[in-house]
C-alpha cells in the first residue's frame, strides 16, 4: 500500500516534470512570436517595394539555395547537404499549390523572424534564420512583395531526407530551445549610422555567420567565436575567420580593397574561390556601394581575435625538392619564379593567406579542381586556374603545396599525400 | 601521359606570350589554361580520347555546350564546377577563341575492325535507316562530317570511345540539349549494334583538310532542332 502510494507519487512528479518540460520547450519555440489573427492592412506592393525587395533578396542571396542548377528561378529543388542530411530548399514563387503564393506578409515575416513555416511547422536552420531573424519587417514585407511579383512556378518541394532523430519537429524544437533566440535589429547607440547599416547586414540578411561562425556538433553556431572561421562540412570548404589578420580578417586593409573583394571577387590582395566565389557572383556584385562601404566598415571593426596557432610541421628536404621541381614545371608559368604572381591577372603566393591557412583544404581542393575566379562586372573575363587531378598523383600535390608553403619567406605546415586524398575523395560532394 | 601534359603546359605558356601581343586575342590563350588541362594543348585533344577535341569546333556548337554544363543539361561535374560563376558573354568569348582556332589534326589511330561492322557504320552514317526513323548523320551534321556553321559539330576526329559515350548519354538522357532535343530523339531510336557501327566508322575517318565545318547546310534538317536556328522538314521526321 505505501509502495503504491510512493509510485503514485513518483509518477505524479515525473508528469509535473514532462509538463513542465514541454511547457518551456512550447515556450522558447514561441518567444517573440505575435498571434497571426491580429488583421492588419496589407502593405500596397508598389513597384518601388518590389524593386527594394528585389534588392534585398540580392543581399540575403536567396537564389543561390531556392534554384536548382539551370532550374526556373525562386522554384526550390535545391538539395542543401549538411551533416544530419539533406534538406531541400521550398519553392518561393507565388504559385498557390506549390509556393507561396497562399502565405501572408505575416507568415512570411514569422518564417524569418522565427523561422516556422504557414502551417505552423517548425523550418529547419539551413534556412538561416538564426540571422535573418535580424532583418526588420519592412526589409521582410519588401521581399514578400518582390517574390509575390515573380511568375508563379508549379514545382513540388522534395522532402527532405534527414537521419532519425533529426527528422522529427520534436527534435528541431528542442534545437531551437538550446540555441535560438529570435532577436529584432536593435542599432548600437555610440557607433555610426553606416557601422549600423554594415553590422545589420552582415549579421542579417547576408547571413556571413552561417559559413564563417564554427559550429558545435550539433550544427549550431558557436555563441563563444563569432566569425572564427567555420568548416563547411559536407561541401568540404574552409570559410577563414573575419576577425583574424592571418585568415580573412581586412582590419588592416583599405576600405577600398574591401569593397573591391566584395564587389569583383578580386582585390589587390585576395581572391574568391569556392562557396565565397557564388556568394560574390549571385549576391554581393549587385549590391549598391554604400551598402557595401557599410559592410567594409563593419567587417574591419571586428575585434581581432587569433586562434593560438598549430605548431608548424616542416617538409623534409627531399619533398621540398621533388615539390621545387614540381613547381617550376607545372606552376611558375603564370604564379613566376618566386610565387610573386602578375598584378591584376595571377595571385602572387609568396605571403598569400590562403595559401598559408592552417587548414590546408581550400588550397588542395583548388589546386585539384582549377577554378575560375566570378566573372563580375569588375572582373568580367577571370583568369582560371588548370585543375590538376588529372595531371598530378596526391604524393606530387602534396609535394609541390609543401614547398610553396614553405618557399619566398613563407612557412606553414606541410601538406600531407592524405590530405589531398581526403579532398580528393570529397570533391563534388 | 605526365610529360606529355607537363610539355602541353609549357608550350602553352610560350604560345601565350605571343597571344598577348596578337591584337584581338587580349590574351584568351591564358584565360583558357584551365580548359587546355583537359582538352590538351590549345584544345586538341589529347591521346587518350577521354577529353575530346575543341579547338576549330563551331562557335555556337561550343558555346551551347559550354551553357549545357553550366545549366546542368550536361553532367559532368569538374565541367559545371569551371563554368558555374561565368556569364554569358565571357563563355562565349571563350567559345569563339577555340573556335577561331585553325589547327591541323593528329592522324586517327588504326583499329582492327571487321569490314561488315564498317560497312555497317558507313551505311548508317551516309544513308540512315529511314524504316526506323534514323536519318543518315551526314543529313545535319555535313557532307564531310565536319559538323555545319555554327552550331553543328563534326564527328570526326573523335575517338570511338568517345561517339559511343556521348550516344549512350543521348540515350540515357544524361546528356542533353535545347528543346526540342533532336539528337536525343535520333540517338534513342539507335540500338547498341547501332552506336557500335556509327562509332566505330567515325572514329577511323581520317579528318578532310582541318576540319572546318561547312558554311551551311545543304538541305532542310529532318527534325526540328533547339539552338539551331535553321528550318526543318514541315512536322519533322515524326
Amino acid at each position: 500500500m505505501r509502495a503504491g502510494r510512493a509510485w503514485l507519487a513518483c509518477g505524479a512528479g515525473l508528469g509535473l516534470l514532462v509538463l513542465v518540460a514541454a511547457g518551456a520547450l512550447l515556450a522558447l519555440n514561441r518567444l517573440d512570436e505575435a498571434p497571426l489573427q491580429a488583421q492588419e492592412l496589407a502593405t500596397p506592393a508598389t513597384p518601388a517595394l518590389i524593386a527594394r525587395g528585389e534588392y534585398l533578396a540580392r543581399v540575403g542571396n536567396c537564389l543561390s539555395c531556392h534554384t536548382t542548377q539551370g532550374g526556373p528561378a525562386f522554384a526550390g529543388g535545391r538539395a542543401i547537404d549538411t551533416p544530419f542530411g539533406a534538406i531541400h530548399a521550398p519553392n518561393l514563387t507565388p504559385d498557390n499549390a506549390t509556393g507561396i503564393g497562399r502565405w501572408s506578409a505575416r507568415e512570411f515575416w514569422r518564417a524569418m523572424h522565427n523561422g516556422r513555416s504557414r502551417d505552423g511547422r517548425l523550418l529547419y536552420p539551413a534556412f538561416p534564420y538564426l540571422s535573418y531573424t535580424h532583418v526588420t519587417r519592412a526589409d521582410s514585407d519588401a521581399i514578400y512583395a518582390y517574390l509575390h511579383s515573380l511568375p508563379p512556378v508549379e514545382q513540388k518541394g522534395r522532402p527532405h531526407q534527414l537521419r532519425f532523430p533529426f527528422n522529427t519537429q520534436l527534435a528541431l524544437a528542442v534545437w531551437r530551445a538550446m540555441y535560438f533566440r529570435p532577436g529584432p535589429w536593435v542599432d548600437q547607440p555610440g557607433q555610426s549610422p553606416q557601422w549600423n547599416r554594415g553590422a545589420y547586414l552582415v549579421q542579417g540578411l547576408g547571413h556571413c555567420a552561417a559559413c564563417h561562425t564554427p559550429r558545435n556538433a550539433l550544427g549550431a553556431l558557436r555563441a563563444d567565436a563569432p566569425f572564427g572561421g567555420g568548416r563547411l562540412a559536407v561541401q568540404n570548404w574552409y570559410a577563414p575567420a573575419l576577425n583574424s589578420v592571418r585568415e580573412a580578417g581586412v582590419a588592416d586593409w583599405p576600405v577600398s580593397d574591401v569593397v573591391a573583394l566584395l564587389k569583383a571577387g578580386v582585390s589587390q590582395q585576395a581572391g574568391v574561390s569556392g562557396p565565397m566565389a557564388e556568394v560574390v557572383f549571385r549576391s554581393l556584385q549587385h549590391l549598391n556601394d554604400d551598402d557595401l562601404q557599410a559592410m567594409a566598415e563593419y567587417l574591419r571593426s571586428l575585434p581581432l581575435r587569433e586562434k593560438p596557432e598549430p605548431p608548424v610541421i616542416e617538409p623534409t628536404a627531399a619533398v621540398m625538392a621533388q615539390g621545387r621541381e614540381i613547381y617550376r614545371q607545372q606552376c611558375a608559368q603564370c604564379h613566376g619564379d618566386h610565387g610573386q604572381g602578375r598584378a591584376g591577372a595571377l595571385p602572387a603566393l609568396a605571403g598569400n593567406r590562403a595559401v598559408l591557412l592552417a587548414d590546408s583544404t581550400n588550397l588542395v581542393r583548388v589546386v585539384l579542381q582549377g577554378g575560375y575566379l566570378p566573372a563580375t562586372a569588375g572582373n568580367p573575363r577571370p583568369h582560371g586556374m588548370p585543375p590538376f587531378m588529372q595531371s598530378l598523383t596526391d604524393a606530387q600535390i602534396a609535394a609541390v603545396l609543401s614547398y610553396i608553403r614553405n618557399a619566398w619567406g613563407n612557412g606553414a605546415s606541410r601538406v600531407d599525400t592524405i590530405d589531398v586524398y581526403r579532398a580528393r575523395e570529397r570533391r563534388g560532394s | 601521359m605526365m610529360r606529355w601534359l607537363r610539355l602541353a603546359l609549357s608550350l602553352c605558356s610560350c604560345l601565350w606570350g605571343v597571344a598577348l601581343a596578337l591584337p584581338g586575342d587580349e590574351g584568351m590563350s591564358s584565360r583558357v589554361l584551365a580548359c587546355t588541362a583537359c582538352h590538351g594543348k590549345e584544345g586538341r585533344a589529347t591521346a587518350d580520347g577521354y577529353f575530346p577535341r575543341i579547338a576549330g569546333k563551331p562557335a555556337g556548337y561550343l558555346y551551347h555546350q559550354l551553357l549545357n554544363f553550366r545549366d546542368g543539361r550536361r553532367s559532368y561535374p569538374q565541367m559545371s564546377y569551371l563554368l558555374e560563376h561565368l556569364t554569358d558573354d565571357y563563355l562565349r568569348e571563350i567559345a569563339n577563341h577555340f573556335a577561331a582556332l585553325d589547327l591541323p589534326y593528329a592522324p586517327q589511330p588504326a583499329a582492327p575492325l571487321s569490314r561488315a561492322l564498317l560497312e555497317r557504320g558507313q551505311q548508317l552514317v551516309r544513308h540512315g535507316d529511314a524504316g526506323r526513323k534514323i536519318p543518315a548523320c551526314a543529313q545535319c551534321h555535313g557532307d564531310a562530317m565536319t559538323g555545319v556553321a555554327p552550331f553543328v559539330p563534326g564527328l570526326l576526329g573523335l575517338s570511338r570511345d568517345y561517339v559511343a559515350s556521348q550516344l549512350g548519354a543521348w540515350q540515357t538522357g544524361q546528356r542533353r540539349a535545347q528543346v526540342p532535343d533532336c539528337m536525343a530523339r535520333v540517338a534513342r531510336q539507335m540500338t547498341v549494334d547501332d552506336v557500335s557501327a556509327i562509332s566505330a566508322w567515325l572514329a577511323a575517318q581520317a579528318v578532310p583538310g582541318r576540319g572546318r565545318p561547312a558554311a551551311a547546310f545543304k538541305a532542310l534538317l529532318p527534325m526540328p532542332c533547339g539552338g539551331v536556328d535553321a528550318p526543318a522538314v514541315a512536322g519533322g521526321a515524326q
